[in-house]
């Protein structure tokens, strides 16, 4: 079910910036390990975000994004303790949400 | 660390005493707690991969260097005299007679780090470190400033036989004429093989290599 | 001197300072680059996910006594984590040794939780029980963030580790001579690109001690002092130091030492 995310939330003269880090291998399936063997690609699919429940990104990831990644965006709208909502789908069907209150 | 290798590392460690009796007074360097430090030292370290606690086991310049108040002092120019002719006496010069070989692979000598760690497998070749610390070739922008520049090395120093011979005992062994240079032994240590020592000559003296162009 | 030749001369020596201005101009733009791109990724360190994670380590019972480190005395007193890393290493009255972060959690995963910390001595750096140190070592270090680096030689025993340290410092051997101080012993000095700091000044010690832990981007992995010093041995092509053995943390209170006053900023990140 993956490890927790990092997720931070400000909103600021109408605007919040969500910056999220997330904890993943993101392996491109290109690499090989000791013995010759190819590492298994191993990477997050798909990203979405909402904010108090309405989906305000989504975004549609391949293996070129690096280990462990991060995030940032701004979205319109959005106050302090409104609540940030961030789920991960990786190429196994291993995902991970996590959320986090807007400051 | 083994008994053996543990009294050899206490003897170089007395024997550094001895040869500094009467200079120290550091409260922390050679002849200070050297007790303390043999003890610090055998049980820190572990044999790993074929890099084995044998390698703590200082030599003379070794010793000498790593007091670096003592190395640097008047009192100790003789001693550091002593080491460089030590070292000198100990160059083997080309046995084919031939100062130069391929620059072409000189250079990737120069370019390689690897060898002799304990992640090396014992089949790897050495490397150089050339460029690790020096400039060489212009067009490898990637060097390292601990060493001087090396680029145009023919066209400042030229060709002679003198100039061979000196660059060939700095690189077989870069004590000879420096006691406690930061460069290592290449040749003394057998990091690099004879022909190895040749082509790096090369990359440097070899009137086409680009070094010189 | 006639008029055609000063005027070809002026030229020639424009055309110096030209060429010459652009070769400055290069290399502040370089260095300047290198800067942004370093500011950059201190922005989303991932070395943030490793402080969640071993603050999370540190809270959760474990071991065969089933308990969790919150009791584990860092310096300040038992579960005082704010603020105990800045004044690392320390002499401790109770193990009568001076102890950086790392052989300090062995010292209280052994007490505290029972566990047979052999193991996670012996372990390979990036294997789990070696990331699960250093996690934790991470979460420790980043509560002094921002605080002045404060180690104190008062005990005389953190003074002859201090001493030991400088004496390791110096200590050459190994088919390639090199010892710490070849390669961070002076001002101003790379190999290939890389900056090395000087050690034995304060603004060196400062650099290389107050930003390990750090997240290093070219692997992805979280690299302790341990690591770090573990890595330098292996390129000085010495034999392995053991893990948190009494000349790594010598090593250690002879950076920090020398850092006193400067500012923690881990957990750092890296290239």
């Amino acid at each position: 079910m993956g490890s927790p995310m990092r997720i931070r939330a400000a909103s600021k003269d109408g605007v919040t910036e969500v910056r999220i880090l997330m904890n993943h291998e993101m392996e491109t399936g290109q690499r090989r390990d000791g013995a010759g063997n190819v590492v298994p690609a191993w990477f997050i699919q798909e990203v979405k975000a909402s904010l108090n429940g309405k989906n305000v990104m989504q975004a549609q990831w391949g293996p070129s994004i690096a280990k462990n990644p991060y995030l940032a965006f701004k979205v319109k709208g959005g106050k302090a303790g409104d609540k940030v909502s961030v789920t991960w789908v990786d190429n196994k069907g291993d995902s991970r949400t996590d959320e986090a209150n807007v400051t | 660390m083994n008994r053996r290798t543990f009294c050899a590392v206490t003897a170089v460690l007395s024997l550094t005493v001895a040869s500094a009796a009467g200079a120290q007074q550091a409260s922390w360097g050679p002849g200070a707690d050297d007790t303390a430090f043999a003890t610090m030292l055998q049980a820190s370290f572990r044999n790993a991969g074929r890099v084995t606690v044998e390698r703590l086991k200082q030599d003379e310049t070794q010793a000498f260097c790593s007091d670096p108040q003592l190395a640097t002092s008047k009192a100790a120019a003789k001693q550091a005299e002593a080491i460089e002719a030590a070292n000198l006496a100990s160059v083997k010069w080309p046995s084919d007679g031939k100062w130069l070989g391929d620059w072409k692979s000189g250079e990737r000598i120069a370019q390689s780090g690897r060898g002799l760690t304990w992640t090396d497998s014992p089949t790897q070749a050495s490397g150089g470190n050339c460029y690790n610390c020096h400039q060489i070739d212009a067009k490898e922008i990637s060097h390292g400033t601990i060493g001087p520049s090396l680029h145009q090395y023919r066209k400042l120093k030229g060709g002679t036989e003198q100039v061979m011979r000196e660059t060939w005992a700095k690189i077989y062994n870069s004590k000879s004429s420096n006691a406690c240079s930061n460069m290592p032994r290449a040749g003394h240590m057998g990091i690099l093989k004879e022909t190895e020592l040749q082509d790096i000559m090369a990359l440097l003296l070899d009137p086409e290599s680009p070094v010189n162009k | 001197m006639n008029a055609r030749l000063a005027a070809a001369l002026v030229a020639a020596l424009a055309a110096v300072a030209v060429f010459g201005g652009a070769r400055a101009q290069d290399k502040d733009d370089t260095a300047k680059g290198i800067e942004a791109y370093r500011e950059a990724l201190k922005d989303g360190n991932p070395a943030e996910l490793f402080e969640m994670a071993g603050e999370e380590l540190w809270n959760k019972p474990a071991g065969p006594k089933n308990a969790s480190l919150q009791g584990c005395d860092l310096g300040l007193g038992p579960g005082k984590v704010e603020g105990a890393f800045a004044q690392l290493p320390r002499y401790f009255a109770d193990t009568d040794k001076v102890q950086d972060v790392e052989s300090r959690l062995l010292t209280c995963m052994s007490a505290l939780q029972g566990i047979d910390t052999q193991e996670y001595v012996d372990a390979r750096f990036g294997t789990p029980k070696k990331n699960d140190l250093i996690a934790l070592a991470t979460y420790i270090s980043g509560a002094s963030k921002d605080k002045p680096v404060a180690v104190t030689l008062a005990h005389p025993k953190a003074r002859q580790m201090y001493e030991l340290g400088k004496r390791m410092f110096f200590f050459q051997a190994g088919p390639h001579d090199f010892s710490c101080a070849t390669c961070h012993g002076e001002e101003g000095r790379r190999i290939r690109m890389q900056d090395l700091p000087n050690i034995m000044t304060k603004e060196g010690a400062a650099a290389g001690w107050t930003s390990w832990p750090a997240y290093r981007v070219s692997s992805g992995q979280m690299w302790s002092m341990q690591w770090r010093l573990n890595d330098c041995f292996r390129q000085q092509r010495f034999p392995e130091p053991i893990y948190a053995s009494d000349m790594t943390v010598a090593l250690s209170m002879y950076m920090a030492a020398n850092a006193n006053g400067s500012t923690v900023a881990t957990p750092g990140i890296k290239r």
